[in-house]
């Protein structure tokens, strides 16, 4: 039984939900707008990037390092360097983008004397940075996917995981949106969140090489999860473990849903 | 009655600061509303909570018969808001932000289409439609800003400050727009400190000053009650101000002084005043014009009763026009 007085903070939990609608479906739609204008440059430096550490690490590093859990050096950090680069498309559009458009060029304000509201504007940024963060992560994985580093076809429910990823980076981003001071800041996030989030959750080596409380830390780490899930996809390893990865990121990024409208709401209204 | 705002001791404070400190006030439909006051008189507070973006910290707020607190939706979905700051979105093109922004309020591409082209032709923009928003001059942004707010045909039309920082023709051309505006029978609100916007365009006004109203009503009858029909402008020095006033005391309704110079207010006939400075010895200039809305709010906000506490006051030069 529910007591009387616990219901009100339960309907304003709710509110915290009920923006996924289609108000926050225009925002996203304002911005796939401006999407398809810029989108040749906006993928490339997304795309090329990771095939630059691709081919470094994995042809070059690869040579010194013997197979690993019976996959090649390149087979092993491919699914990696698509996972962390839809982090960074995903990260990287909350943050620095989504700063542009609400300090510098006042979009926000702009949509939110329309029937949208803030929470709406919100969501849907969320939606828009996850859309780019599944888009450049899943073509990354095509090309993967060509250059024959990929042997299972389990591998097509790549854009699934990259969903998740992107819902939980992008989250994480407009968290920080909401709250630092000036757009410099975003460096504090890049160094402590998302660059400890590439190096340890296990793109570059197989976390059993790391003394064991290090190995529970990155437990922790998102991207830990998205990346044992697209390593045994692209591997063909399918197991009903994965399903506890699944809901690990399930549970991550509704407990942080609230969190960047509630910030964002305490920055820009009074 | 048609209100299409009606206020109550409305308050805003901020981290307990008190933005608004309770006004009441009332906006038919039809009219152009003003309010005016100095920079961080509290203008954009209460036009921000009429859009519904700061939320009220009391009284009650009625927009176009809808409580503010009740559903803001309902309320935005009919209004118009063109802000202080220009926020246009600079990725797209001067068309594409009336199209986008025609879609915030869900309205289909052909009827958005269509009612871009009639706004771009109505403000002058039709040949500007296909350029980067950037490119375009500070006057037809604010043009731009004003068809934007108009997309999804309103019924009250809110302008903060519409004509700040345009040079005097784009400001003309503006006013004429919302003149034009204003015989279709839209409703318009509008905040500014320039007082000849306000007398050129609102029908009703509020002066407000630290977040209450000072003074309301029509601007033309606002002058004639506060100031009176003529205002004399005479320059004396400050030492000289108070034995000047003296002498004219009995022919003038009322004086505002600022710095170097003295402002008589006169009701009916200014000859006696007139007779009096040209015989005396320490007046160098003088100038009798018509009374304006610039002389009642430089008198309800200019705080005149402090000349006469301290007449040798130097820190006293408060014709803040700004």
């Amino acid at each position: 039984m529910m007591k009387a007085e616990a219901m009100p903070k339960l309907h304003k939990l709710a509110l915290y939900y009920s923006p996924v609608n289609r108000w926050a479906l225009k925002v996203f739609t304002r911005n796939l707008f401006v999407f398809r204008k810029t989108w040749t440059t906006n993928l490339a430096f997304n795309i090329v990037e990771p095939l630059l550490y691709l081919a470094a690490l994995g042809v070059g590093l690869g040579m010194l390092v013997d197979d690993i859990e019976g996959m090649s050096y390149t087979q092993f950090i491919a699914p990696g360097i698509v996972a962390t680069s839809a982090m960074w498309a995903a990260a990287a559009e909350c943050s620095y983008d989504s700063f542009v458009r609400m300090h510098y060029q006042k979009i926000y304000h702009a949509i939110v004397v329309t029937p949208i509201n803030l929470r709406e504007v919100v969501a849907g940024e969320l939606l828009y940075g996850t859309f780019k963060s599944v888009l450049s992560g899943s073509i990354i994985m095509a090309v993967v996917a060509a250059l024959g580093l990929v042997p299972s076809a389990w591998a097509l429910l790549t854009p699934f995981v990259l969903v998740l990823n992107g819902m939980a980076f992008s989250q994480l981003a407009m968290i920080w949106t909401g709250i630092v001071p000036k757009i410099d800041n975003f460096a504090y996030f890049f160094t402590l969140v998302i660059t400890p989030m590439f190096l340890f959750s296990g793109v570059f080596f197989p976390l059993e090489v790391l003394p064991p409380i290090l190995q529970q830390l990155a437990w922790l780490l998102p991207l830990y999860h998205i990346i044992v899930l697209l390593r045994s996809l692209t591997m063909g390893l399918v197991s009903t473990d994965l399903v506890f990865h699944v809901l690990w990121l399930l549970v991550f990024i509704l407990i942080i849903f609230p969190l960047p409208q509630y910030l964002m709401h305490r920055r820009l209204i009074k | 009655m048609a209100l299409v705002v009606e206020a109550q001791n409305l308050q805003k404070n901020y981290n307990g600061f008190p933005a608004v400190a309770g006004i009441d006030f009332q906006i038919q439909k039809g009219q152009c509303f003003g309010i005016l006051g100095p920079n961080g008189a509290g203008k954009t507070t209460v036009v921000a909570m009429i859009y519904c973006f700061h939320p009220i910290s009391g009284g009650k707020l009625v927009v176009l018969g809808i409580d503010v607190n009740d559903d803001p939706r309902a309320i935005k979905k009919r209004l118009g808001v063109v802000p202080q700051e220009n926020n246009l979105d600079l990725e797209l093109s001067v068309r594409e932000n009336l199209l986008i922004y025609a879609g915030y309020y869900g309205i289909n591409r052909t009827v958005a289409e269509k009612r871009a082209g009639e706004l771009l032709y109505f403000f002058g923009l039709a040949d500007k439609a296909n350029q980067e928003v950037d490119k375009i001059s500070g006057g037809m942004k604010r043009r731009l800003t004003i068809a934007r707010g108009l997309v999804h045909t309103p019924d009250l039309l809110i302008l903060d400050e519409p004509t700040t920082g345009l040079d005097p023709q784009s400001r003309r051309l503006i006013w004429e727009h919302l003149r034009r505006l204003k015989k279709r029978g839209l409703t318009l609100i509008l905040t500014t400190h320039y007082l000849e916007e306000a007398s050129q365009l609102c029908d009703d006004l509020i002066i407000i000053d630290k977040g209450v109203i000072l003074e309301e009503g029509n601007p033309l009858d606002l002058v004639n009650k506060q100031v009176g029909t003529k205002v004399v402008e005479v320059d004396v020095e400050a030492t000289h101000m108070k034995a000047l006033i003296q002498s004219v005391k009995h022919c003038i309704s009322g004086y505002q002084p600022a710095g170097n110079t003295v402002y008589l207010f006169i009701t009916e006939d200014e000859t006696e005043t007139v007779n009096i400075l040209n015989a005396s010895s320490y007046v160098h200039s003088y100038q009798v014009r018509p009374a304006n809305l610039e002389d009642v709010f430089l008198k309800l906000t200019g705080r005149g009763l402090v000349y006469e506490e301290d007449a040798n006051d130097e820190s006293r030069s408060y014709a803040q026009t700004s």
